[in-house]
């Protein structure tokens, strides 16, 4: 009962943090989208900086996200562009590693037969390899996302805001009904987004692969 | 049309093909064969700048390929593989119409073509246009990569083991297409196969390969009647009695129990039965085993929605020889009649054998190991 006139007694409070912590997500997932498709386009070119990318993405994974935060404030300090930078590196990896095995799994014959066609390195990338790792890097993203709506309540810890905010100054003040407020949201978002990005990956997949329902 | 000087492609300390000079003349089919690791696909691949040669120069229509533009000569160059390789997000028109897209073609006239292709190779656009390749069996889609391949109407087609992945009977009948493709289109063709009986089947000339040379090329005639000696003779399947075919007798070489049909069977009973003795074709024989015809798996697939038996569809005039005649008439009557296969007839009009150009191989080529 008090969770919910906690609801009704704040709802800007909840509503303005829901969008901070779709904006932190947000952002950080966007710019690994940049910056991550890309790269792991380019290391299907490179065997070897393949390895070496995948390890240290992977290390970032590794990594725990409290750690992580605590690793960055000495250099970055405190606040929103830590946290995003963190957010950051942590969707790096499924989206390059999924953006990297998609390509990768595009059949040799695919390309041969593209090549032998007479497109260019461009043309095959755009109109045969992408398509066909369209919904293998949208999973990465969607993976990403979900991970990252969860690593973001952590943020609120060093002053990133965020519905974490609710759960950890609910954890510090006792009263169950904040930390209810903060987590019951997050989860929602979390599991929103993934049915959501699963949407837009089966809307992606092209029709000639995707699976008869 | 393609001339080859002098070309050598090593990779590391592998020589893939060795100091080859060798012309293809325009319009014909010529099938590159030979054992794995002989050089035929990597002198293929070469013909489109797949694979650049280590040394030597490849001519086509007298210019020297190496100084033209590599995009814009695979475009000009059909090509077909055995891995079919259609682009599954691509619908069937989208994979015919690719390389006039990639040239540029004003969409109607992609459209028309993509229709026209699609109708030659007999699946209607009403039906198949917007259909995507998972859709389709193996032989249709082969189809479709054989109309990808002409789309742009290119005068070289290159096609590496194209049949190779399809069964028997959807492969004799793309064979069966593809040479009547080839009477009216007369494309130069090059074909990689490792398939003896389909080389003799296809070709106008066959360059038989080992370690990256050509042994011999000639046509499927002079191949059978004078084969090179050594490795050539023993990869058709040695005939040291095909060099005097006047003196083998029919009787001793044809095969004694070949696949009959009678004309009252059904056309699916006829396809069945082929499956099952993995034959392309069936002889007809009445219930006295009197010999009246002859029915090719490509018989039935074309009729396969206007007749039911057999009766209504076989082949009657079908050149046939006495059980008396010898392999030099047989010979003499593939060449001429441009057919695959000569049953033998006893005096009573009873079928009592088949000769088919594969079988002239295989058999001669035992006869010899023994």
């Amino acid at each position: 009962m008090t969770l919910l006139s906690y609801f009704l007694n704040n709802p800007d409070t909840i509503f303005r943090l829901i969008l901070e912590h779709l904006q932190l997500t947000g952002s950080a997932i966007l710019t690994a989208i940049i910056i991550g498709v890309p790269l792991g386009i380019a290391i299907t070119r490179h065997k070897r900086l393949a390895d070496i990318m995948l390890a240290i993405t992977s290390v970032f994974q590794t990594i725990p996200s409290i750690a992580f935060f605590g690793l960055l404030i000495p250099f970055l300090g405190i606040g929103k562009r830590t946290a995003i930078l963190v957010l950051f590196l942590y969707a790096l990896l499924p989206i390059v590693k999924n953006t990297y095995t998609g390509i990768k799994e595009v059949s040799p014959f695919m390309i041969d037969a593209g090549r032998g066609m007479g497109m260019t390195n461009m043309q095959i990338l755009r109109m045969v390899e992408l398509p066909q790792s369209l919904s293998v890097i949208m999973a990465g993203v969607r993976i990403a996302t979900v991970i990252n709506i969860g690593t973001t309540t952590i943020a609120a810890y060093i002053g990133a805001g965020g519905l974490g905010e609710l759960i950890f100054t609910g954890i510090q003040m006792y009263r169950n009904e904040m930390i209810l407020a903060g987590a019951i949201p997050a989860a929602i978002l979390a599991i929103l987004a993934d049915q959501v990005l699963g949407y837009v990956e089966y809307k992606l997949t092209p029709k000639g692969l995707r699976k008869t329902k | 049309m393609i001339s080859f000087k002098n070309v050598t492609k090593r990779f590391d300390n592998f020589t893939a093909v060795d100091n080859l000079t060798i012309n293809f003349n325009k319009g014909e089919t010529i099938v590159l064969i030979g054992p794995s690791g002989c050089g035929k696909t990597t002198t293929l691949r070469m013909i489109n700048r797949l694979i650049e040669p280590t040394e030597g120069t490849i001519y086509i229509n007298g210019t020297d390929i190496s100084k033209l533009d590599v995009v814009e000569l695979r475009r000009n160059i059909g090509y077909v593989i055995q891995q079919i390789a259609l682009f599954p997000h691509m619908t069937i028109a989208q994979n015919i119409g690719l390389v006039p897209y990639l040239k540029n073609w004003p969409e109607k006239k992609r459209k028309e073509r993509v229709e026209e292709l699609l109708e030659f190779v007999g699946m209607p656009p009403s039906e198949f246009y917007h259909r995507y390749p998972n859709e389709l069996s193996g032989g249709q889609q082969q189809r479709i990569g054989v109309a990808r391949a002409l789309a742009a109407d290119p005068e070289i087609i290159l096609m590496d083991e194209p049949f190779g992945a399809v069964d028997p009977i959807t492969r004799a009948t793309l064979q069966e297409e593809l040479l009547q493709m080839q009477d009216k289109l007369g494309k130069t063709i090059i074909f990689v196969t490792h398939d003896m009986d389909e080389a003799l089947k296809l070709a106008d000339k066959i360059a038989i390969m080992k370690d990256g040379k050509v042994l011999q090329y000639d046509s499927p005639e002079q191949l059978l009647t004078n084969p090179a000696h050594g490795f050539v003779e023993e990869f058709i399947g040695k005939d040291r009695l095909i060099r005097q075919p006047e003196f083998i007798n029919v009787k001793d070489i044809m095969i004694k129990n070949p696949v009959t049909i009678l004309p009252e069977r059904t056309l699916t009973q006829a396809l069945e039965k082929m499956r099952r003795q993995k034959v392309d074709s069936l002889m007809v024989v009445d219930k006295t085993d009197k010999f009246i015809g002859l029915i090719t798996a490509n018989d039935v697939l074309q009729n396969f929605d206007n007749a039911e038996k057999v009766a209504e569809i076989y082949k009657t005039d079908v050149h046939y020889v006495s059980e008396d005649a010898n392999v030099s008439q047989v010979l003499a009557i593939m060449a001429e009649k441009q057919v695959g296969y000569v049953p033998v007839i006893s005096d009573d009009q009873k079928l009592s054998g088949l000769i088919t150009r594969s079988s002239l191989v295989n058999v001669l080529g035992q006869r010899l190991t023994k």
